[in-house]
């Protein structure tokens, strides 16, 4: 007998009481884990195909399902876990990568739940953000390292900054990774918070060059839908290099999502793959970077800040360095927790470092070669709440760029299951059935709520603090004290401990 | 153990005051004691100190070295690299009086110095900035050496002790200046170490500081990479190598290092003619990390004059005063009216609005 060596991970309960039969969850689950049985006239469940995406869960009339994990053990083995061995069993008959959505869900240290932020007690008062004024306008761009100015007036004009109203940006997630109504809500919570979400690589679609003043576009190895127009649509260009989860590798969209509106915004044959080779094929070395990040300059008058996104590697700080030297006027790190449409599996859980240490390090070594303030940093990859915001900034990035967060705020419920086209969720997705699920207007206004909660909740830590305006939290490490932390993890970190 | 400034910070709060006369007339530090004294509450016999211009007429062109040297080796020590570095027209001793408050005074000594013209040469820098990195090498490498002051025709007076006590043990009612500038300090902790009183002086500089700002790492870590160590670890060091930068190295005007230091809010820049708005927002843009945030008020002295500035929502107090030809900014409108009962104006300075007193015929500190 042939045996199929795969388990369920999750079984699906469904309340016999309770179900009336309506099969809405048949019509809702994408990936077929409720079955109407016709011969029984009722709806029965395939554990195997499901996620837990708690799609069913949540658009049930009756409260009838619940999901948990399938109650099946494998002999205790702490070398040995489930993990590696139903990983090996998926491989044996496939014989190929594994792949997996999302950022790496292993237990390494988070470096944010490590760090404690200070308040002031008595000797310097802490400011109320409701009766004062608490400013979080932030700038991302190259600043000189004085001004020029005569009769009180600038002599120099100031390079080309972008104008955050809240330290927190939407990370890049390309049309054909998300759905165009993903990313027509996260363009005008945008606008609407006065901040900014980034294309990805794969273009902007046609109905959303009216929200170019709020977007970063993105120039990627495999250069789709590159063009002038897209270049000057945008207020920023942002060359990516590498990405979190997945450093040293390229990306690759299957050519089922390739329909016909991502081939026109890519610019490929409709249904071919979109291949990201994992270098740029004109950048081999430092100096060519420089030639493309000029490149785009020449090619937008010089009117748009170029930033440079880098994944947290070993030698991170050097790289950094390179590439502000190299004409980056921002710099993105991208730490090893940042998220991904579809990553070989165990490039997604191994390779990379934490974007705390990452952070830590290029802060400290840009300061150390005094270039510090001529490139703004911004950091991805794992942020998740107003306190991560706070830290990074006392650490010393100017913002953050979000992606699984405001996923999350869509609706996202984090099954990682990106790389299957089917998300419940209407997210991840190119299906126009499910893709019709995500509303861009409700979307766009749970994507700003979230900037808003966020951004009040750092006003009130930063009134805390006794400060009321977020440039003097930035490399502020003063404020942080570290917690559970190792004498080297400190002195990475540039804080002191708790108690010191 | 006790800690100095320079291996732990110490907050304090504090009282300062300021007097000059705009035409430049010598007076003596008796009314400057005087109006310091009256609050004496703020402070806690922990620290005091004075910043007094024009009181060298007779070595006007000489950087007056100010020393503290724990002991006579390290003056040795530090004598040999004045001697490297500088000539020396005349040094010795600062006379002091004994004054039952004031113990474990270090050997105090000041020097009248020019850098010896080859090695300025050699160093290829500015006559001011070689001085500023002498002063910056001594302090963070001669350990038991600090250096006071180092202006041209001022001088600091400081130790632990209130700064009436302090004005005393100086025989300050001895000198004449045209500026003095005092504060009383309320530190938090015992470090008793006469370098960290106030007032921090740099070249001309000198600031006398009552606060405590919530900016100071991202104010230090942003200066020191523009060559600046700051070896106390204090707001007052921070702030005056903010000035420093700012008005001598970037030769911006006043009103724009006040800008940075203070600036508005984005409200109030929101409401401003273009061209302003402009200019305020690029010195907020490029100037951030030098907004000083969190309660202060401080008396920057030069030569040139003084500026008195409160943080930008005015968290401490700081009253002005005017009468004839004088200036006054003190803690408490009570310190000025002790000196001067009936002036002409007294106004409460607004946050983030600076007093500006200038000798006659100079329009840039
Ligand atoms: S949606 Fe709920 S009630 Fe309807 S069939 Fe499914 S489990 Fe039953
Ligand atoms: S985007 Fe969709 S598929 Fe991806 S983790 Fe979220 S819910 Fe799952």
């Amino acid at each position: 007998m042939n045996i199929d060596f795969r388990t369920p991970e999750y079984s699906i309960h469904r309340d016999g009481v309770r179900c009336t039969n309506c099969r809405i969850c048949v019509h809702q689950c994408a990936n077929e884990a409720h079955i109407w049985d016709e011969k029984q006239k009722k709806v029965l469940a395939d554990d195997i195909k499901c996620v837990n995406c708690h799609r069913c869960v949540l658009t049930c009339p009756t409260r009838a399902l619940s999901i948990g994990s399938y109650p099946l053990e494998f002999k205790p083995n702490a070398h040995w876990t489930p993990h590696y061995i139903t990983s090996i069993f998926k491989q044996a008959s496939s014989g190929a990568m594994l792949l997996a959505g999302m950022g790496t869900d292993k237990p390494y240290p988070v470096y944010w739940d490590h760090l404690l932020i200070n308040a002031s007690q008595v000797t310097n008062p802490s400011i109320d953000p409701l009766r004062e004024p608490m400013e979080l306008k932030t700038f991302l761009g190259r600043k000189p390292d004085s001004l020029k100015i005569e009769n009180g007036k600038l002599t120099e004009k100031m390079p080309p900054q972008l104008e955050l109203e809240t330290p927190i940006m939407f990370a890049a997630m390309s049309f054909g990774a998300i759905s165009l109504n993903a990313m027509t809500s996260l363009a005008i919570a945008a606008e609407k918070m006065g901040t900014f979400y980034n294309t990805g690589e794969g273009g902007l679609h046609s109905s959303l060059y009216k929200y170019g003043k709020n977007t970063i576009v993105q120039v990627a190895s495999g250069r789709f839908g590159v063009h002038t127009d897209y270049l000057w649509a945008g207020s920023a260009i942002e060359i990516k290099i590498g990405q979190g989860a997945k450093p040293g590798i390229g990306g690759h969209l299957p050519g089922e999502k390739v329909g016909l509106d991502v081939s026109l915004t890519r610019m490929i044959p409709e249904g071919s793959d979109a291949i990201s080779p994992a270098p740029h094929h004109d950048i081999y070395s430092i100096e060519d970077l420089r030639q493309l990040i000029y490149s785009l300059k020449e090619a937008t008058d010089y009117s748009k800040p170029v930033a440079v996104k880098i994944a947290a590697v070993h030698n991170i700080a050097a790289i950094a360095s390179g590439a502000a030297r190299a004409g980056a006027d921002i710099i993105v790190i991208d730490g090893f927790r940042g998220g991904t449409g579809a990553a070989p599996l165990r490039t997604r859980d191994n390779v990379g470092i934490p974007i705390e240490l990452a952070l830590a390090a290029v802060d400290s070594r840009l300061r150390s070669e005094s270039i510090r303030h001529q490139v703004s940093l911004v950091v991805a990859g794992s942020i998740r709440c107003s306190s991560d915001v706070i830290k990074a900034i006392a650490i010393g990035a100017d913002a953050c760029y979000i992606g699984s967060a405001a996923l999350m705020a869509l609706g996202c419920h984090m099954c990682q299951k990106c790389y299957t086209g089917k998300c419940n969720w209407g997210i991840a997705t190119q299906n126009p059935n499910l893709t019709k699920r995500l509303d861009p207007v409700a979307g766009a206004e749970r994507a700003a709520n979230l900037l808003k909660a966020w951004s009040h909740e750092i006003k009130e830590m930063l009134g805390g603090m006794g400060i009321n305006a977020l440039e003097s939290l930035r490399g502020n490490r003063l404020m942080l004290r570290g917690i559970g932390l190792t004498e080297k993890e400190l002195s990475i970190l540039g804080v002191k401990h708790a108690g010191e | 153990m006790q800690f100095r400034e320079g291996q732990v910070r110490i907050p304090s709060g504090c009282a300062i005051s300021g007097i000059m006369n705009r035409k430049g007339n010598l007076f003596s530090g008796n009314d400057i004691i005087k109006s310091i004294a009256l609050m004496h509450d703020r402070s806690n016999g922990l620290g005091g100190g004075f910043a007094a211009y024009g009181i060298y007429p007779e070595y006007a062109d000489f950087y007056a070295i100010h020393m503290f040297y724990e002991s006579g080796a390290c003056r040795e020590t530090t004598e040999t690299f004045l001697n490297e570095h500088f000539e020396i027209e005349i040094g010795g001793k600062i006379p002091t009086r004994k004054v039952a408050s004031v113990t474990n005074a270090p050997i105090i000594w000041r020097y009248f110095v020019q850098p010896k013209p080859d090695r300025l040469l050699q160093s290829g820098l500015e006559v001011d900035e070689y001085v500023a990195q002498c002063v910056m090498r001594i302090n963070s490498e001669y350990s038991g050496a600090f250096v006071v002051s180092s202006g041209k025709n001022m001088g600091a007076f400081k130790g632990v002790g209130y700064p009436e006590d302090m004005g005393e043990f100086y025989k300050l009612d001895t000198y004449k200046g045209y500026l003095w500038t005092a504060h009383g300090r309320f530190p938090t902790n015992t470090p008793g170490w006469w370098g960290g009183a106030h007032p921090f002086t740099l070249l001309d500089w000198s600031i006398v500081h009552n606060g405590e700002i919530s900016s100071y790492d991202a104010n230090r870590r942003y200066l020191e990479m523009f060559g600046y160590k700051c070896s106390l670890q204090t707001d007052t060091e921070a702030i005056t190598y903010i000035f420093d930068l700012l008005l001598r190295k970037h030769n911006l005007p006043l009103d724009v290092v006040v800008t940075a230091m203070a600036a508005p809010f984005w409200s109030a820049i929101e409401r401003m003619e273009p061209e302003k708005r402009e200019l305020v927002k690029s010195i907020r843009t490029v100037f951030g990390p030098l907004l000083v945030n969190g309660p202060f008020s401080i008396i920057l002295g030069s030569r040139k004059g003084f500026v008195a500035l409160n943080d930008r929502i005015k968290l401490r107090a700081l009253v002005a005063a005017e009468k004839g030809d004088y200036v006054y900014v003190a803690s408490e409108e009570s310190a000025i009216r002790e000196v001067c009962p009936q002036p002409d104006k007294v106004w409460a300075v607004a946050g983030g609005e600076p007093v500006i007193a200038m000798l006659e015929g100079v329009d840039q500190l």
